[in-house]
């Protein structure tokens, strides 16, 4: 028997799935703000963090109200609890992007410090986990989630790289101090928008087999 | 409003009891039910059994094509109210109503009873089907009223609107009583529906029902919402939650606070609401 508040679990679907979908190109124009020295972008991305911003209200209002007024159990409860976290997660990966975007404006005063290999590496990466973490909540597919927690250690290692080199280009010229250090902030932010992707994938893990995957390390079973 | 398939209901209103309004205000705390139209507007209702003042200057707004609950603790006055609003506490004896009780801005105690009961129906907490064949059971409202069309047609209309057609279809003329108590509750609603009722109160209508029956009645309340307006009494808070737009909250007769229900049940605005809804007291 089909429930009257389904059609109200799938409208907060396709709002959050909405959300994910600004903030996936928040990510995008933004570390091509940076790649592409373009400031322009860089302002699209500033002037639409306030919409990013109004649809967490929305959602986390409509979780309230179903959350006070349905009681929902099982799978219907981690359904809805699993959107309350990943809203939040893509309210964070859009401030990234958003950060992100205000370095591009200050490195654009610059001149370029070196080509750029490992960044636009590392942003396909975080941008692909970002992607592939909200197609697994719209499939519910468990294997996808895991890819994507599997990735993150390759993007740790990005951003460690990126440090590396960018600090010896520092310590060889000080000219480039100012603009190498927004770089990695930039990787930082990248790291970050990576991490919360993880986050969204062990959410839909939760969310469709029940299982907490989060901090392996923690004993669920003590003596 | 009336439908001229009735041509026995007579227009001619009783005549009204006297409505003197108390001098002193008690105002509940209302946020306003959201409604684009009211369907029933009670006012300053005071209500008596005996010398027992059992409901104290309530006011309430029913919103057409609505779901307003009303829960509240055993005995805080939620049947009462729902009774006055058909005048069903006539039935009973030495009670005296001050206050005004309107439908489509008419007082119903200008209305004659039986009219109004006819446009204001009511389901009871326990199935109460006539001794009948299911047919007859939806039937028999029709009949007494004069219906002139088709009878067959009229029943199925209201057995569908009921939810019930496709599980009674084929055994019409059984008896009511072979039914289980969620599908007798079914056809109470359904012989209530026959006569096109503006307004359905509801007293407790699940409360006899196992879980799954008490869903499927839920549900029906939805898909009835875009064509009658509802009331219901429950003393079950959650289903209050998951089935109205507006909720009344009352306690020891009088209206606490009516509010959208979302509000309601998020961020209540008296502390007795919030105490009765948290599961603190009642």
């Amino acid at each position: 028997m089909e429930r009257h508040f389904e059609r109200s679990l799938e409208e907060l679907k396709e709002r959050l799935l909405w959300m994910g979908s600004l903030a996936e190109r928040a990510v995008h124009q933004a570390v091509h703000s940076v790649l592409d020295a373009d400031d322009k972008l860089a302002q699209v991305v500033l002037n639409e963090e306030n919409a990013i911003n109004e649809l967490q209200i929305e959602i986390d209002d409509r979780v309230v109200q179903l959350l006070a007024l349905q009681q929902l159990m099982a799978a219907d409860l981690r359904f809805v609890l699993a959107i309350a976290r990943i809203n939040n997660d893509l309210e964070r990966i859009a401030d990234q992007a958003v950060n992100i975007a205000h370095s591009a404006t200050r490195i654009v005063r610059h001149p370029r410090v070196k080509p750029y290999v490992d960044l636009p590496r590392m942003g396909e990466l975080a941008e692909k986990m970002m992607r592939d973490s909200l197609d697994s909540l719209v499939r519910r597919d468990i294997e996808l989630a895991r890819s994507v927690l599997a990735r993150d250690d390759q993007v740790d290692q990005l951003r460690d790289q990126i440090f590396r080199e960018l600090l010896s280009y520092m310590m060889g010229d000080s000219s480039v101090v100012f603009p190498a250090f927004e770089l990695i902030l930039v990787a930082k932010n990248l790291e970050r928008i990576a991490d919360h992707a993880t986050n969204v994938a062990e959410d839909v893990i939760y969310m469709v087999a029940g299982s907490d995957v989060r901090h392996p390390a923690v004993d669920r079973n003590p003596a | 409003m009336m439908s001229t398939a009735f041509p026995l209901m007579a227009n001619s209103g009783a005549a009204a009891a006297s409505s003197t309004s108390k001098t002193n205000e008690h105002t509940p705390a209302m946020t306003t039910s959201g409604a684009n139209t009211l369907r029933m507007k009670v006012t300053k209702l005071n209500f008596y059994y005996g010398k027992n003042h059992a409901l104290h200057n309530v006011s309430m707004d029913v919103a057409t094509n609505k779901v307003t609950a009303m829960i509240g603790p055993s005995g805080c006055g939620k049947s009462t109210l729902l009774r006055t609003l058909n005048r069903m506490h006539e039935t009973l004896r030495h009670t005296r109503l001050e206050g005004e009780i309107a439908l489509d801005g008419v007082d119903i105690l200008t209305l004659d009873v039986t009219k109004l009961r006819r446009m204001v129906g009511m389901v009871f907490q326990k199935p109460n089907p006539f001794p009948k064949s299911i047919y007859d059971n939806v039937a028999y409202g029709l009949r007494i009223n004069g219906y002139k069309g088709r009878l067959d047609d009229a029943v199925e209309k209201s057995l569908r609107r009921a939810a019930l057609w496709d599980e009674v279809k084929d055994k019409l003329q059984k008896s009511a009583y072979a039914l289980s108590g969620g599908q007798q509750q079914r056809l109470c609603i359904a012989r209530a529906l026959a006569v096109d009722p503006e307004v359905l109160l509801l007293d407790e209508p699940c409360s006899a029902l196992d879980p799954v029956n008490t869903a499927k009645i839920e549900e029906l309340l939805f898909e009835l919402k875009p064509s009658c307006t509802l009331v219901i009494v429950t003393h079950n808070m959650q289903q209050a939650a998951r089935v109205s737009d507006s909720t009344a909250f009352m306690l020891n007769g009088d209206l606490i606070e009516f509010s959208p229900t979302g509000h309601m049940f998020t961020t209540p605005s008296d502390p007795r609401t919030e105490a009765y809804i948290t599961g603190r007291f009642g």
